[in-house]
């Protein structure tokens, strides 16, 4: 037997420093914690960004197109972009845990570092295309994620994590079930060579991988809320604090939709009409059926919850279409609904109190937001331009994503999907509409400000006004962006 | 006078923005100030426009996504400058009769955006621009006919609000086809409509992609069957906001049918002349008939607007020079007697909180001066010679009638009906004996309501009796299209249609 000889070089570390780096965090945030107890939370908030900062610059300075780590880490250019994409989200959403009210997870320091476990398990998600290190990265992440929903302490939260918990095991079940299948078939865990694998034997026994595609479409179906594997998102971002619900809105779906994109990508552009129809259907189900039960929420988080899975169904039509324009697209899509679905739950966090004195289940009823524009202006009128927003009205930035995506979706020859698209957008504008109704056309049922000012604090304003301004304002740099993200996607390969 | 059309659009924005910091009590003096302002501007731009060019005008253009074709690209030409001056001209004088106290602040930094975006509309060279300020004006409105309309507000507005909406998204997808073909047929890709007018489709995308504009731009007109928001919105909307509705933002439509369908798709155009002159003329009669049988005023007048509408579009879809320029000249004389009849009938209803016909009669002898002035616009509803309304319904119905005999004939039964009922209107409110002790001591028009009446009333007259400066500058654009719709025709239909029409501009 030959000694193999590993050089450090050829491991290139490089690309595992970015979530070496969260989770060197994580644990000094523990160790920190070891040395002296109770620390107010604004400091673990701060050295969680710090790590987060230093994160970023470690995957800023990647090489694109390498790999690393017995081949294992892969750093292409929507790797790239994807972890610029979680470690800034998560740095906006961190800040939201500095409410003026005192909030039962936010006192404990493994709150923080879970959150940065997690970063960590969405990065390794993204920057492989090993199918065992991707359902490492997911579990690491979800675990951490479950675990966060349950901090917040109340007795549907733990409900909330439960279903979570239980959800995610299927899923992750059916991620290995497929895993194992694709091994089988291929005799490799790497997509790339399953791709070359199959590829290179006519995808024979077609019902097996058919079969293996099914238990990905449904392990990835759990994780990106398509219907019919949605059920668990309305009640976990009901149970999970508004924030939470925010960052699982956006984060985990983003590493979801990378590593669909490079899973159904090759099987898209393979002879197998069959993932391609099945991907039609579900998102044309994912964005129809949520919008319609979104109709009928109560509860302006639910309804928003419904609202994010539509979006999502939205955005998985790109990866769908399957051009560098519709990937692209989705990017672009998923940057531009990370500032406004973040200002609208921040909205909600904002408004967020303990006791229940709207409605005895909701916390956030639509009553609750009558005649808000009477006490409070201004935060009335980013609301609802958050809402216009989500509704795809020009010239507010998620517009702009949805012109691109459908624009993709006509270039390929797509018209009747983009058709279903533009009703879709239509059907949901109701739903935002009716918060903005209540808010500008009904008159207040209390006058009391502080109940809407109750949990706000300077860094929650701030990344309202933030949320707001790019929402506003994304026109002047969606043409910079699109090149950027066309660019990395192209040099990538999708 | 190079940036004179963004001064134009974003000036009113500006000021509304600025509005938020201006005082309550004094709002509505800082909204008719920057209402004239903008007013002024548009008269300058007229001043400035030379009238003997076709083309576009004062054209301005900023990359904005320029690899998706997508730019800052607005101009004007003599089809969208009067159009233009009627949306400043409208704002003002609706600012000037706001009498509406509660949130009256909200009220008119809505009304200037509002402005903003309907001026938009009308210079936007680029169809994403067009799109945006087209979309953007629905929110104003939704505020305005949410907050200050009537009892079933809510219901209305989010009516308006979502049926537009869905007409305009298929109308998006449209518009994204349309930039692919110019990308196939071009290797780049454009949303800028000039170079849309450059482009020669096939047939059967022409007829599609007409469809698919056609209802964005139907549901906004409102062509039946596509109408039913209409009442709703007009009966429950505040004054203002059925003034600017009928005045200037049903005209978005129409004009979006001269500037879009008619030069991007000529062959399919022609083709659809018969269908659309069969809805037009089922609009007319229909709604007309519809009106006769109203009991409450408002309705009367939303349902003749929607009848005159009718009109406009039989003469757009004429598919020559008197029917298009009529028509555009009719979107200007409509929007004036619209409004004023809009802000006629708020003036009653300010006084007695009620627009029930049975409510009144005998109108004349208390309310002298609000009878004349009601007569006169009255006049030019019904379209008698010598008020504006006549100039432009008499070219757009001689227009269709070299399409058709039958069409120009049916549609002009449209104007004995609004004869009909707009007559029995003012018999049943202004004559008679005062029987209702409520109407006996109604005060006359003051000041306030008189300055914005008389100055309508003047317009009426002054374009009914010379037409000639505002049809000359129409006629002009018109005529560049009509031109290059001929040299763009493909089918043999439309060829002959289209030469008759140059046998006859050569001839002049």
């Amino acid at each position: 037997m030959e000694p193999i000889k590993v050089s450090l070089e050829s491991l290139n570390l490089a690309t595992l420093v970015p979530m070496l780096i969260a989770v060197g965090g994580g644990l000094t945030i523990l160790i920190i914690d070891l040395i002296k107890e109770s620390l107010h939370k604004s400091l673990y908030v701060m050295i969680a960004i710090l790590f987060l900062a230093l994160d970023f610059g470690a995957i800023i300075g990647l090489d694109m197109n390498t790999r690393g780590f017995f081949d294992v880490m892969f750093v292409d250019g929507i790797a790239y972009l994807s972890q610029i994409i979680i470690v800034v989200a998560s740095m906006l959403f961190i800040p939201l845990a500095l409410t003026s009210k005192r909030f039962h997870e936010f006192s404990l320091p493994e709150f923080f570092a879970l959150f940065l476990f997690m970063v960590a398990g969405f990065q390794f998600m993204v920057a492989t295309d090993n199918l065992i290190l991707i359902f490492v990265g997911l579990e690491t992440a979800s675990l951490a994620l479950y675990t966060l929903i349950a901090l917040h302490n109340r007795e549907k939260s733990f409900e909330a994590a439960i279903k979570y918990f239980t959800m995610g095991a299927v899923a992750a079940g059916f991620f290995a079930f497929g895993s194992a299948l694709f091994y089988g078939l291929s005799g490799s865990v790497e997509i790339y060579k399953i791709a070359e694998v199959l590829a290179a034997r006519g995808y024979e026994p077609i019902w097996v991988v058919l079969l293996a595609t099914s238990f990905m479409i449904a392990a990835l179906g759990f994780k990106l809320s398509m219907v019919p594997f949605h059920t668990w998102t309305p009640d976990v971002y009901e149970g999970a604090s508004a924030a939470l619900a925010g960052y699982m809105s956006v984060v985990p779906k983003m590493a979801g939709f990378v590593v669909a994109m490079r899973l159904f990508e090759f099987l898209i552009h393979s002879d197998i009409t069959w993932v391609r129809d099945v991907l039609y259907l579900a998102v044309v189900v994912t964005m129809t059926f949520a919008n319609i039960v979104a109709l009928v929420q109560k509860d302006v988080k639910r309804m928003l919850a419904y609202s994010s899975i539509s979006h999502a169904g939205f955005v998985m039509a790109a990866i769908m279409i399957g051009t560098t324009q519709a990937n692209s697209g989705l990017f672009l899509y998923w940057i531009l609904f990370l500032f406004t679905n973040l200002g609208a739950f921040t909205m909600l966090w904002i408004s967020r109190h303990k006791s229940n004195i709207w409605h005895d289940r909701f916390d956030h009823p639509y009553e609750k937001f009558s005649g808000l524009v009477q006490i409070m202006p201004v935060a009335a009128t980013i609301m609802a331009i958050f809402m216009l927003s989500l509704a795809g009205v020009p010239p507010f930035s998620l517009f702009w994503g949805k012109l691109y995506i459908m624009g993709a979706a006509v270039n390929s020859g797509y018209i009747v999907l983009a058709i279903i698209m533009a009703i879709n957008s239509a059907i949901s504008a109701y739903y935002y509409l009716k918060l903005i109704v209540y808010m500008f056309m009904r008159e207040p049922m209390v006058d009391k400000q502080t109940i809407y000012f109750k949990n706000a604090s300077l860094s929650l304003k701030t990344i309202v006004g933030l949320s707001a301004t790019l929402t506003i304002l994304s026109i002047l740099f969606i043409s910079p962006l699109l090149n950027y993200i066309t660019e990395i996607v192209r040099i990538s390969g999708f | 006078m190079d940036h004179i059309l963004s001064l134009l659009v974003f000036f009113p924005a500006l000021a509304g923005m600025l509005g938020f910091i201006v005082k309550k009590e004094n709002i509505k003096v800082y909204g008719i100030t920057v209402a004239a302002i903008e007013f002024i501007l548009s008269l300058i731009l007229w001043l400035v426009f030379d009238p003997a060019n076709g083309g576009f005008q004062f054209v301005e253009f900023i990359p904005l996504i320029p690899d998706y074709g997508i730019n800052y690209y607005v101009g004007v030409d003599g089809i969208a400058l009067f159009i233009i001056i009627l949306s400043t001209f409208i704002t003002l004088i609706g600012l000037i009769s706001l009498n509406i106290e509660k949130n009256l602040k909200n009220m008119i930094i809505s009304l200037l955006f509002l402005e903003m975006t309907m001026v938009g509309v009308f210079v936007a060279l680029d169809a994403v621009v067009f799109y945006i300020f087209w979309e953007l004006s629905l929110v104003p409105m939704l505020y305005i006919i949410g907050y200050w309309g009537g009892e079933l507000r809510v219901y209305a507005a989010i009516k308006f609000f979502l049926y537009t909406f869905f007409g305009s998204l298929i109308m998006l997808v449209g518009m994204l086809f349309l930039a692919y073909l110019y990308y196939v047929a071009t290797g780049t890709i454009s949303f800028a409509i000039p170079d849309w007018h450059r482009l020669i489709l096939p047939y059967n995308y022409q007829i599609w992609l007409f469809l698919a504009f056609f209802l964005g731009m139907a549901i906004k007109v409102p062509m039946f069957p596509f109408h039913t928001w209409l009442p709703y919105a007009h009966g429950q909307a505040p004054t203002i906001g059925s003034v600017i509705l009928a005045a200037v933002l049903l005209k978005m439509g129409t004009y979006g049918f001269v500037r879009f369908l008619l030069p991007i798709f000529p062959d399919a155009s022609v083709t659809m002349i018969a269908p659309i002159a069969f809805l037009s003329i089922i609009m007319v009669i229909y709604t007309a008939m519809v009106a006769y049988a109203q009991e409450d005023m408002k309705q009367v007048i939303a349902y003749s607007s929607i009848s005159h509408m009718g009109v406009i579009v039989l003469g757009t879809f004429a598919m020559n020079v008197e029917g298009i320029a009529g028509s555009i000249f009719l979107m200007i004389s409509h929007g004036i007697v619209s409004g004023a009849l809009f802000m006629l009938v708020g003036n009653i209803y300010d006084r007695r909180h009620t627009k029930l016909l049975s409510e009144f009669g005998g109108l004349a002898a208390v309310m002298p001066k609000y009878a004349t002035i009601f007569g006169i616009v009255l006049m030019a509803s019904v379209g008698l010679p010598l008020t504006i309304g006549f100039v432009g319904e008499f070219l757009s119905l001689m227009g269709i009638y070299k399409i058709s005999a039958a069409y120009a004939f049916l549609g002009g039964t449209g104007i004995i009906l609004g004869a009909a009922y707009m007559l029995r209107v003012y018999k049943l409110a202004f004559f008679g004996p005062l029987t209702n002790e409520k109407n006996r001591n109604l005060p006359d028009l003051n000041w306030k309501e008189l300055t914005s009446l008389v100055s309508l009333v003047a317009v009426i007259v002054w374009l009914g009796v010379n037409p000639n400066p505002v049809l000359k500058p129409i006629n002009t654009s018109v005529e560049n299209m009509l031109h290059l719709m001929q040299k763009k025709a493909i089918t043999k239909e439309a060829k002959e249609i289209f030469a008759h029409n140059k046998v006859k501009l050569e001839a002049k």
